[in-house]
């Protein structure tokens, strides 16, 4: 089976390296500052023991006060998973760090969020709309698209 | 234009985009009325009581039994279409085994699947490549009125907006016999054509 | 005297044969040889997860369906498990085998169409594509059996399945299943040696190990690699954990090995079917599920081995009676972005060859 790694473990790890760029973490759930979003999962990649080598999904969803990024990484060679999530405010142009770097799984996947909920990927080399066309207006998935 | 290396993206080419998507929105602007079904000229069968001319009866058998469809399979309709042409409801036995790549020789469009508006000027592009006579069945409810889908916001409701429909097949997706039920309204229809009409 | 050329860009789809589909791709070529790629989809991007926002959970079983046409059965088993996860909703132990059976006899239907539609783009135009589709009308005939439809089902339901099993179903399923091993060997027999299905498929179109688990890929074109990473046994759900198959998985990672691993899988599912058939308790099929379902605030995220890859809901609740959010982790999107890493260098022949080795839906890419 699949461990489900608790987000406390996970930040008891991470606080020595990263102090203060973890905001809560509850359940199998660990909510990260956007800013130190890219180092921290680089160090989870990375790290013997936890070695988070496969991004299950990315995905973003509309609460309206903020949107939040969701990760979900597995490791194959340990079979665990752990869910990281991040937040990003303001809806004129919000945007959080592209991790294409670390897994390029995240290509497509990172480029779906920026064309239907409008987030933008810092670091991403080719972001550009990938299901609707170029002039579209808006950005459907938005809570607040028609 | 730079030639790519194995790696992340380098070239992409966003000219090229921005310009089709300028062709997509103006398409979309332009075609918000749904085209009427070309059968007006079956009212007019009233009016002609001499009996259809040998050379009309030719013609019509001849264009009715080899129909030739192109391919245009956007979606799930497109796997009952190729079970339709598969060895079980064979489709070849009335002459339309050769699903035409390209649209020149073809002429008829079973549209199997769901419009988009970004698939839009294709289909039309498509449609206006094969030569006349050419005849269209829409295929599932997504081609007939937008299906399950008709509200999204990147959805064609229905094929009528784009192209003049003959034979709307209803069925989500249509049975391989509702289609060749559909086929044979259509070849019903191509026999009453006479060529004194457009 | 050097003959100077140039680079020329040539627009492959979306309305083309090969192409499985609306799937548009941008190649640069010298000569025959690609030299760069680029992938345009969105050709039938219909809105599902927005419109999804706006239905009932249950009225959101038939876009499931929707999804991935061939492997309908896949899609809704993913969608109701990660609702029952959600509401914390136990289903009887009839139910979870026939969920098992349907969802492997789908694999089945689905493995089939991906080698013949392989093999068309090989060469061998359409006689392995008509002999798998034979086989593929007798599973439909079972499904039809059993809830009416041939290629949408709608037949998982939250809390079960939707009916139970006609009397007619086992003694057919149990002829199809003597049956289906026999067809396999008479494939082997005339394609697994094949000089020209070696020549075209073997080398080409690598994917190798790390590249595999970088870009998230998952299914065949994972195990294809080398990687034994298969949900059915990695994080067990159902009742698989009763039965016993194996993996199969390639050593190389070209589109032979890939091929070679469905037919492997095609085997493995009728073996899954003969125990689950022997096993199969009586009892209900459904539980009672109040009619208008209301799941406790929360997000799941539930994930199933379908036949094209690692096939995941991810839905958000907020107690109401529609889901606050509706995410599919669509397995053939995922897959397709190493697709531009393993065509460069081969020629626009061997590009249809990997683009159909990877075998994609392009209903599930759009959404």
């Amino acid at each position: 089976m699949t461990l489900a790694l608790s987000g406390e473990e996970v930040a008891a790890k991470l606080e020595p390296q990263f102090p203060g760029s973890i905001i809560e973490s509850k359940g199998n759930n660990l909510l990260v500052k956007s800013e130190s979003l890219f180092d921290l999962a680089s160090f989870l990649k990375t790290t013997p023991g936890l070695d988070f080598d496969y991004l299950t999904s990315i995905t973003a969803v509309d609460y309206y006060d903020y949107f939040e990024v969701v990760y979900h990484l597995t490791s194959i060679k340990h079979n665990h998973s752990l869910v990281v999530k991040t937040r990003c405010y303001g809806r004129d142009n919000p945007a959080v760090p592209s991790v294409v770097s670390l897994w390029r799984g995240a290509d497509f996947q990172e480029r779906e969020i920026y064309d239907l909920m409008g987030i933008s990927f810092n670091g991403h080399p080719n972001l550009k709309r990938i299901f609707l066309w170029e002039g579209f207006q808006g950005h459907p998935l938005r809570k607040d698209y028609l | 234009m730079e030639v790519g290396r194995a790696g992340l993206y380098v070239y992409s080419d966003t000219e090229l985009d921005r310009a089709e998507g300028a062709a997509i929105e103006s398409l979309k602007a332009h075609c918000q009325q749904a085209i009427p079904d070309p059968d007006k000229w079956l009212e007019e069968e009233l009016r002609r009581n001499i009996l259809l001319t040998s050379v009309d009866f030719m013609l019509n058998w001849a264009r009715r039994s080899s129909l030739w469809p192109v391919i245009c399979f956007p979606a799930c309709c497109a796997f009952e279409l190729i079970a339709t042409a598969a060895s079980r409801f064979d489709i070849s036995r009335f002459g339309m085994e050769i699903i035409r790549a390209s649209p020149r020789q073809a002429d008829l469009m079973i549209t199997a699947g769901t419009l988009t508006w970004k698939m839009a000027p294709q289909v039309r592009r498509i449609y206006d490549q094969m030569a006349e006579p050419k005849w269209v069945i829409a295929m599932g409810a997504c081609a007939i009125s937008g299906g399950t889908f008709a509200q999204s916001y990147s959805v064609v409701p229905g094929y009528n907006l784009i192209v003049p429909v003959d034979v709307y097949v209803p069925g989500c997706p249509p049975r391989p016999e509702a289609l060749l039920y559909g086929i044979k309204m259509l070849r019903d229809k191509i026999s009453k054509k006479s060529i004194t009409e457009g | 005297m050097a003959l100077k050329t140039e680079p020329f860009v040539i627009n492959i789809g979306p309305v083309h044969p090969s192409t499985h589909g609306v799937f548009r791709m941008r190649a640069t070529l010298d000569g025959e040889v690609i030299l760069d790629m680029e992938p345009i989809f969105g050709y039938l991007h219909r809105g599902i997860e927005k419109l999804a926002e706006g239905r009932t959970y249950t009225q959101n079983i038939p876009f499931t369906d929707r999804l991935d046409y061939l492997a309908s059965m896949s899609n809704n088993l993913a969608y109701v498990m990660a609702v029952e996860k959600l509401a914390g909703i136990s289903i009887p132990e009839r139910a979870e085998y026939l969920r098992v059976i349907m969802a492997e006899l789908q694999r089945i239907a689905s493995h089939l169409i991906g080698v013949g539609a392989f093999l068309n783009d090989c060469g061998a135009f359409m006689t392995p594509f008509l002999y798998m589709f034979r086989e593929r009308e007798k599973i439909l005939d079972l499904f039809e059996m059993v809830c009416g439809q041939r290629l949408t089902y709608n037949y998982m339901r939250i809390g079960g399945v939707s009916q139970d099993i006609p009397e007619e179903f086992l003694p057919a399923l149990d002829k199809f299943v003597r049956q289906m091993p026999g067809f396999i060997d008479e494939y082997d027999q005339l394609l697994a040696e094949n000089e020209i299905l070696l020549a075209r498929a073997k080398g080409v179109g690598i994917l190798p190990k790390e590249l595999a688990i970088n870009i998230s890929a998952s299914g065949p074109v994972l195990r294809g690699s080398g990687v034994k990473w298969d949900i059915r046994k990695a994080d067990p759900y159902s009742v698989y954990d009763r039965f016993q198959f194996d993996i199969p998985i390639g050593s190389t990672g070209d589109t032979y090995d890939r091929y070679w691993v469905r037919i492997q899988e095609m085997r493995q599912s009728v073996r899954i079917i003969k125990q689950a058939m022997e096993q199969l308790p009586p009892g209900e099929v459904l539980t009672e599920v109040p009619h208008s379902l209301h799941p406790p605030v929360g997000e799941v995220y539930g994930h199933i081995e379908a036949p094209r890859g690692e096939l995941g809901f991810y839905l958000v609740s907020d107690n109401s009676i529609a889901p606050y959010r509706f995410h599919v982790r669509p397995p053939t999107l995922i897959n397709l972005t190493a697709l531009r890493d393993m065509m460069i260098g081969w020629k626009i022949a061997d590009a249809v060859i990997i683009f159909g080795s990877i075998d994609i839906c392009l209903a599930e890419v759009d959404r």
